[in-house]
């Protein structure tokens, strides 16, 4: 994947599949480092099948016989000289952890985080995203977005638009200036 | 900078919308889907998903909605599109990227004309 943001996508897909209602999805860039988790509330994993969800040949998919969601992410933090670990528990959720050495040549950029956040936007689902860069946090919780709405759906075009450039402002006064 | 509190002009010009159009049911409403698995992450849906809803938001197209799924069988044709128009029989496009998703909501959503060259076979 082009960014790490394409593999956040991804991994949030995971947990929306998985039922999950609420998905914390926290970014932060401390001591050199990037670090990306993703906690969810879906339906978890035995451990059986998570010993082997690193393995591309895990997948509950009928469409095809691979999922590679999990394997490449896992991938992007080793070259990176970073670290990944998953964490699951059948009924209670699933946390996905990595972290990158920000200054690795075999690193992504981080990419396009409103753009991500707002193909990530569900009626039914409330996400909680934390974005920090040395010590300056974003917290842009959907359940304060909801009751702002009073029953408008959050997915509907004028609100995202809305919402991508909200999120841009804040997350680009947050980076100042610099390209993650 | 934009807050969220900003959202209450939105939500009561929508909301005025809302009052003046006719009870619309869900059945006329116009769906458009985008792959949202790995395979289609990977070959660029995330800019298409957010092209159609640009497209949509910027049209006023009142009744389209823009959603996303999961794999849709065909790997190497991501990203796939599917366009569902009440009463009309699904159309899959293929290899969709931004100008194309732009195509697609003008002259298939809004023109009432399906792009045969962005279909399967075609790309
Ligand atoms: N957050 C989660 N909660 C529960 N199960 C999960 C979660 N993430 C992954 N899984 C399980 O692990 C399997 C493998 O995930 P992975 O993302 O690697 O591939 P996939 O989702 O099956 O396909 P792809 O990502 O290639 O579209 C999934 O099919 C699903 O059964
Ligand atoms: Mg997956």
């Amino acid at each position: 994947m082009r960014e790490l943001s394409l593999h956040i996508l991804d991994i949030v897909e995971n947990s929306v599949k998985a039922n999950a209602t609420l998905i914390q999805v926290d970014i932060e860039v401390k001591n050199g480092y990037l670090y990306i988790t993703v906690v969810d509330n879906g339906k978890g994993m035995s451990e059986e099948f998570l010993a082997k969800v690193v393995d591309p040949f895990t997948t509950t998919r009928t469409t095809r016989k691979v999922g590679l969601g999990i394997p490449l992410i896992k991938q992007a933090a080793e070259v990176a000289e970073g670290e990944f670990s998953i964490t699951s528990k059948l009924g209670e959720g699933t946390t996905v952890k990595t972290s990158y050495k920000l200054d690795s040549i075999d690193r992504v950029p981080l990419g396009d985080v409103p753009e991500t956040i707002t193909t990530l936007l569900y009626p039914n689902i409330e996400f909680v995203w934390r974005y920090a860069v040395n010590g300056e946090e974003f917290i842009f919780d959907t359940r304060e977005v909801k009751e702002e709405l009073q029953g408008v759906p959050i997915d509907s075009p004028e609100i995202l638009v809305f919402l991508k450039s909200l999120l841009k402002e804040n997350i680009d006064s947050i980076n100042g200036g610099i390209i993650i | 900078m934009k807050s969220i509190a900003d959202i209450k002009a939105i939500r009561e010009k929508m909301q005025a919308q809302i009052m003046n159009r006719d009870n619309v049911s869900d059945a006329a409403e116009t769906r458009v889907v985008v792959g949202m698995a790995t395979c289609g992450i990977a070959a660029g849906a995330r800019p298409v998903f957010n092209e159609l809803v640009d497209q949509v938001q910027k049209r006023g197209l009142e009744n389209v909605k823009v959603t996303r799924a999961g794999c849709l069988g065909m790997c190497k044709l991501e990203p796939i599109v599917e366009v569902f128009v009440p009463g009309q029989e699904k159309v899959t496009y293929v290899k969709v990227d931004a100008q194309k998703a732009k195509d697609i909501i003008e002259k298939h959503i809004v023109g009432g004309n399906i792009c045969t060259d962005y279909l399967v076979g075609e790309e």
